[in-house]
């Protein structure tokens, strides 16, 4: 056989209170596309982090095409020959895509000639990028770009990839798998990271699967059913969301050529957006990032303040209310940014449940705080969404991810709003999570409350939508019924495949 | 009054020199700002390299050694800052306070046998040629080493921020600390350097004033200008040419008060004074247009 590419044996590290990972041993095949599966918590970062020499090994050893490999730092693996994509973009937004890529390599050229290998890149593989923009204006799509081109300019071996496609749409996935293909073909292995199994069955050849940071199993994709792999990352039987044949219920939100200027330089301009919603069901709405998916939410929820007819609810006009008043009238928002926009980071649980729970729970009494009440808000949160925490005196800084989720989206959904308009509910979230969070937002669908999801996700939104519409340059496209919409129709209603050069990698 | 006794040349030309310490202490700041430190010691590192500066000139004769020491002096203050800050995790601003409050007390208690006694002179450098150009000459070229030295500085920051790669790894340190890290640099290695630059610049603008401007030691000669410099670097947006425009503005309407107030206008002396505060502040919130560091005065560590 072979020498492998990259044999990991033995891998432990241990952090105070907790084994990150414990005894892994693998191999990676030169020019294979090896998937890595686990949940949220199992591993998986900390493990390719010891790769890319973020993190030293407590014990075990890596050998790099046969040799012995301890990276010191970032700088020593990608000397080797390894690069990584990180899942949270690690981009500078004040600078240009230029300077962003020079800042990951090596020995740069000068700025003019990394802006002509960026070029030829970009066309080689179908991944159209302006050197000279600045990051912060992009997409998260073309943000992810910069990070693959970064690797790319470096000819790595082994290019490691940290849930690449959380952010993107189909026709970017479709793209990015086009690019994956072609880089394995000209020899280069990629370890991708990933909890879609449909998109590893679809991508790679050989996949090992992490729990509680120990290998449970290795699999060939390929031969192996979606479910089966699921069972073996969660270590029991996974909850598929069960949606329920709803009665049509009465229009309860109305939207009229609701409009709204961009709020900031980066943002999207909201233009003649008509819709109605109806109590019991769930509207999704789809789109590529940055066509007005966050300043609808904004409007929505009262962050952006519009004309007071332009959004009814009720039989009432509420455009101008700001979100406490919305909040009183049933009207709750989950926006997509957990740290910082949902939740408050630094702050306990308790405090962050008191941020929008207030006024539906009466949290407060004559201007003081009902401390008492709020915990037992925050812990029947904690309790009903199976947020794993040690209690709600924990920052929200402290949960992972999707445990946040969970809480945030909790939080909202245990205040038995009327309407509920949530932006990426399954962000970065893993599987058994996300199944929890979906099912829950169809409970709340089915108790009689109209829910709206904004999602990038084509596959949630078509697992729990009972209604698509699809967001483009700001403006929203007629809903459809989503039973029996064809990923072409779907393609057409998100307005083409937006700058992205399909033609290139379909043949 | 009689405006006419204020010669605009000489004005200009005593304007580049007023400017001159509260340039370096900025362009200094702008630095540890742009590695994403905020220091609100500039006050003390500037006195402290004012007093460190004066007794080095005294005992060895020579303003230039000086000037070295000046910069050291400050460049070590700084250091604790640094290592306060970077190594042990403190609040910046606190930190950065006491800074402040320390160096003004040392500086107080090493100075105590200095009081009275007059610096050694400092030699004007006419520039050959260009300084026997009409106007042009007395105002720009006709000046001590020190003023060309902080408009080299101004040029020599613009042109590493800009172009070289350990000026790109800078700004991507005090943009994004996490980011910065992740891609391999030692972001607290760059943050003490760039502290211990910002400690030798206010240093050296410090010593300008003990060494030029008021040639002797005196309690609390700085008077403030450090506190200038650090509002100029917010104000000017963390561009340096921006920079050197704040300072020369507040430089000139200092200067330019002094001669009112010299000439007689009828106006109380403490409107005059306040005049170049008010007209720096207001001039540059007008133009101000970029944003902080991404990661401007947020500890790093690295946690995983």
């Amino acid at each position: 056989m072979n020498i492998p590419l990259l044999r990991l044996t033995g891998l432990t590290k241990a952090y105070p209170g907790v084994v990150a990972n414990k005894d892994v041993s693998f191999d990676i095949q030169p020019g294979e596309i090896h998937a890595l599966l686990g949940e949220n918590g199992a591993g998986k970062s900390t493990l390719v982090k010891t790769i890319y020499g973020l993190v030293k090994p407590d014990a075990g050893q890596m050998q790099l095409k046969g040799a012995v490999f301890e990276p010191a730092d970032p700088r020593a693996a990608r000397a080797a020959g390894v690069a990584m994509v990180f899942q949270h973009f690690s981009l500078f937004d004040a600078m240009n895509v230029a300077e962003n890529i020079a800042l990951g390599m090596e020995n740069p050229p000068p700025q003019r000639e990394i802006a002509a290998q960026v070029r030829q890149v970009s066309d080689q593989y179908g991944l159209p990028l302006d050197p000279t923009r600045i990051v912060g204006e992009l997409s998260a799509g073309e943000r992810q770009r910069v990070e693959i081109i970064r690797c790319l300019l470096q000819d790595p071996k082994l290019l490691i990839m940290d849930e690449p496609t959380s952010v993107l749409t189909p026709q970017e996935v479709s793209i990015l798998f086009e690019t994956l293909r072609k880089l394995r073909d000209a020899g280069t292995a990629i370890l991708y990271i990933s909890h879609k199994l449909e998109e590893i069955r679809a991508l790679c050849d050989a996949a090992t699967v992490l729990r509680l940071g120990q290998v449970v199993g290795t699999c060939d994709p390929r031969a192996t059913s979606a479910r089966d792999m699921a069972e073996l990352m969660v270590g029991s039987s996974l909850h598929v969301p069960h949606k329920a044949v709803r009665p049509e219920g009465e229009v309860i939100l109305t939207l009229q050529k609701l409009s709204a200027k961009a709020p900031h330089r980066f943002g999207t301009a909201l233009r003649d957006i008509d819709l109605t919603v109806r109590r019991g069901e769930v509207l999704g709405i789809g789109g590529v990032a940055g066509n007005g998916q966050d300043e609808l939410v904004a409007a929505l929820s009262g962050e952006i303040r519009t004309r007071r007819d332009m959004l009814m609810m009720q039989g009432k006009s509420i455009g101008h209310l700001a979100p406490n008043a919305r909040r009183r009238l049933g009207l709750l928002a989950a926006p997509e940014e957990r740290m910082g926009h949902a939740a408050a980071p630094d702050m306990t649980l308790t405090e962050n449940a008191l941020l929008t729970a207030v006024t539906r729970q009466g949290l407060t009494s004559r201007g003081f705080v009902r401390w008492s009440k709020a915990r037992d808000y925050a812990s029947a949160v904690i309790k009903g969404f199976d947020v794993r925490t040690p209690g709600p005196a924990n920052t929200a800084r402290s949960l992972s991810g999707g445990n946040l989720q969970k809480f945030v989206i909790g939080r909202e959904i245990m205040q038995n709003p009327v309407v509920f308009v949530v932006n990426q509910p399954t962000w970065g979230v893993d599987a058994s999570a996300a199944a929890a969070i979906r099912q829950a937002l169809l409970d709340l669908a089915d108790q009689g409350a109209a829910v709206i999801c904004i999602s990038q996700d084509l596959d949630e939104l078509m697992e729990i939508s009972d209604r698509f519409a699809a967001l483009n340059g700001g403006r929203l496209s007629a809903p459809r019924p989503a039973q029996g919409l064809s990923v072409e129709q779907i393609g057409m209603m998100l307005g083409g495949a937006h700058d992205m050069e399909v033609a290139d990698v379909e043949g | 009054m009689d405006l006419s006794s204020i010669n605009p040349i000489l004005l200009l030309a005593s304007l580049m020199v007023a400017a001159t310490p509260i340039l370096l202490a900025a362009i200094g700041e702008l630095v540890v700002e742009r590695a994403g430190v905020l220091n609100l010691g500039v006050e003390g590192m500037m006195i402290t390299g004012a007093v460190c500066g004066f007794i080095v000139a005294i005992s060895t004769g020579s303003p230039w050694l000086g000037f070295a020491g000046a910069a050291l002096g400050g460049a070590l203050l700084a250091l604790i800052f640094g290592v306060l800050t970077q190594v042990l995790l403190s609040n910046q601003v606190a930190t950065g306070l006491a800074l402040t409050l320390f160096g003004l007390g040392l500086a107080a208690l090493l100075g105590q046998g200095y009081v009275g006694i007059k610096a050694p002179p400092v030699a004007k450098f006419p520039i050959p040629l260009l300084s026997d150009l009409p106007v042009i000459g007395p105002v720009l070229f006709r000046h001590d080493p020190i003023v060309y030295l902080g408009i080299t500085i101004i040029a020599a920051t613009s042109a590493f921020l800009r172009y070289s790669r350990a000026g790109l790894i800078l700004r991507a340190v005090g943009e994004n600390h996490e980011a910065a890290h992740a891609l391999g640099y030692h972001v607290i290695r760059v943050r003490l350097l760039a502290i211990m630059f910002g400690g030798a610049c206010a240093g050296l603008g410090g010593a300008y004033l003990g060494l030029v401007r008021v040639p002797q030691w005196t309690e609390g000669v700085t008077a403030g200008a450090g506190w200038i410099a650090l509002a100029i670097v917010v104000f000017a947006s963390w561009r340096p040419w921006r920079l050197l425009l704040g300072a020369y503005l507040f430089g000139g309407v200092t200067v330019l008060q002094l001669n009112l107030q010299a000439a007689g206008v009828a106006l109380p002396v403490s409107y005059l004074s306040m005049a170049p505060y008010l007209a720096t502040i207001l001039v540059l919130v007008m133009m101000r247009s970029g944003r902080a560091p991404g990661s401007l005065g947020q500890s790093f560590h690295a946690s995983r």
